[in-house]
């Protein structure tokens, strides 16, 4: 049985995810919130799974949440804080939990987050992750022990469609796909016409590809994402025409800058539809798509 | 050849460290250290100085060839007196040595310097950490350059998502390795290589602690 949001992927429509982050700590009253805002608006939203490494409340609990708040939901699995053995518990656990929507992530490496003393684990990669559960869907476990109760998912990764260089980005894309990705969410792409070419490549797997859409909320927070956050380069016009919004309208201008992305993405059938990453603005995230025309 | 390569502990863990242990013996060493001007002879007639102002009494300080070898006990039994005088042996080599001596030796040991890791001078007076002893080579496949090692996340289906320019998400300093591995494949027409899915890892090559017995003859 297919899920909601792998039945989206098939119908053909352009598919909208977002994403939201759980909160550092127990009180989840303003993810819960958000919840609310974007189920009926998203055809799945992620939770994130210590993003950035700054520890937080888990995706797998935030999951739960959004299933019970009447969402449909991705989970996000980085290989970052957890062996082969916790990663495949994690997915029984999941699976059985009905969370069947994974998005793989090698993970943020942690000296960028809030615990830069922490062991690494990487016991796995994205694309081992990917075919992790491939294994664990034909009944047995990474050590070869067959499985007593069976898991279903339906598997993606990302891709950094503007990387340079970008042909061993390729070359790794091209593992994920064979590994068994369905889905692809982007990093933030910026560059359409650069998108287009990659998407002239992408186009020839059967995977659907959703482009990455990051809010930007001001131009400090446009420079602060290129210095901080990996993979995201946000280019030097998009800050300039940031910068140039009257005082308090910077977030008006990065509304207006992702809405037009996106309907440009929608109008030109550039891909199979977009994920939204609004960072600590889930709120807004309506609007991009009012903006974008595809509320 | 490859070098230990060491850096000085931060002056208040050492300051803990001989924290009630007055009376100190400094031992150097002529290799690793002494090239990376941590522990040579300068390095310890520093320290010397540095704990005599902090009303430490060093009783003798030397600088052994090799701290790590089976010989460096002769050595210091030319310093018996000044060394059975200390209450314990202050080291500025590395963590091999170190160890080295507290077995021959059987004295207190406080070490001066971490051990970073064991490197190779890949540019004059700068040092690389190339080969972390996995137990699982296969740089045969990643073109001589190795991605357990020298990619932050380890990976060995790389690269991940942050790399940037052909440098790592961590630091603009460090090369991207899948980046360097590309590139020396593509020279070599071998990219079939990078496309060979990799496996998960076998993280258990040699559990440690590692130990390799020679067979009988």
């Amino acid at each position: 049985m297919p899920t909601k949001f792998k039945q989206a992927l098939e119908s053909g429509k352009f598919v909208v995810t977002s994403e939201v982050a759980p909160p550092k700590g127990t009180n989840l009253e303003k993810f819960e919130h958000h919840i609310e805002l974007l189920k009926d608006k998203v055809d799945a939203m992620n939770v994130t799974d210590h993003q950035s490494s700054v520890m937080r409340y888990p995706s797998l609990g935030g999951c739960l949440k959004v299933k019970a708040g009447g969402g449909e939901v991705i989970l996000q699995m980085t290989c970052r804080d957890r062996n082969r053995l916790a990663l495949q518990a994690d997915l029984l656990f999941a699976s059985h939990m009905g969370i069947q929507n994974v998005l793989c992530l090698t993970g943020d490496s942690i000296i960028l987050g809030d615990h830069k003393n922490a062991k690494s684990v990487f016991d796995l990669d994205s694309s081992q992750l990917l075919e992790t559960i491939r294994i664990l869907e034909k009944g047995k476990d990474l050590g070869g022990n067959e499985l007593d109760g069976a898991v279903s998912f339906c598997a993606g990764a990302i891709v950094t469609p503007e990387a340079d260089p970008l042909e061993p980005q390729l070359i790794k894309f091209e593992k994920k796909i064979e590994a068994g990705a369905e889905f692809i969410q982007t990093q933030a792409v910026y560059d359409l016409d650069k998108f287009k070419e990659f998407m002239d490549y992408a186009r020839q797997f059967k995977v659907k590809i959703l482009a990455g859409i990051i809010l930007l909320t001001s131009a400090p927070m446009a420079r602060f994402m290129n210095k901080n956050i990996a993979g995201v380069f946000v280019p030097q016009d998009l800050i300039d025409e940031m910068a140039s919004a009257p005082k308090g309208q910077a977030i008006t201008k990065g509304i207006e800058i992702a809405g037009r992305m996106i309907k440009r993405i929608h109008e030109e059938k550039m891909c199979d539809g977009v994920h939204i990453m609004a960072i600590g603005k889930e709120e807004l995230v309506p609007d991009i798509m009012a903006a974008a025309g595809i509320i | 050849m490859i070098r230990s390569i060491t850096q000085k502990k931060p002056e208040k863990d050492i300051e803990r460290l001989l924290n009630g242990l007055n009376r100190i013996f400094i031992i150097g060493c002529g290799t690793c250290t002494t090239l990376t001007r941590t522990g040579g002879d300068p390095e310890v007639r520093a320290m010397k100085d540095e704990l005599s102002a902090k009303g430490k009494l060093v009783t003798g300080h030397t600088v052994v060839p090799v701290a790590c070898d089976n010989l460096t006990r002769e050595f210091l039994s030319d310093f018996g007196e000044q060394i059975n005088q200390a209450d314990t042996l202050l080291i500025m080599s590395c963590a091999f040595g170190v160890q080295t001596i507290a077995r021959q030796l059987k004295k207190m040991v406080v070490p001066a310097l971490d051990t970073l890791f064991i490197g190779k001078e890949t540019a004059v007076g700068l040092f690389d950490e190339i080969c972390t002893q996995c137990g699982t080579c296969i740089i045969g496949e990643t073109g001589g350059i190795c991605p357990v090692t020298n990619c932050h996340k380890g990976l060995v289906n790389g690269p991940c998502g942050g790399t940037n320019h052909g440098k790592c998400e961590i630091d603009v300093a460090k090369d991207c390795v899948w980046t360097l591995i590309y590139n020396r494949l593509q020279e070599l027409g071998r990219l079939d290589s990078m496309r060979r899915y990799q496996k998960p890892r076998n993280h258990q090559g040699e559990p440690k602690p590692g130990k390799f017995k020679l067979p009988e003859a």
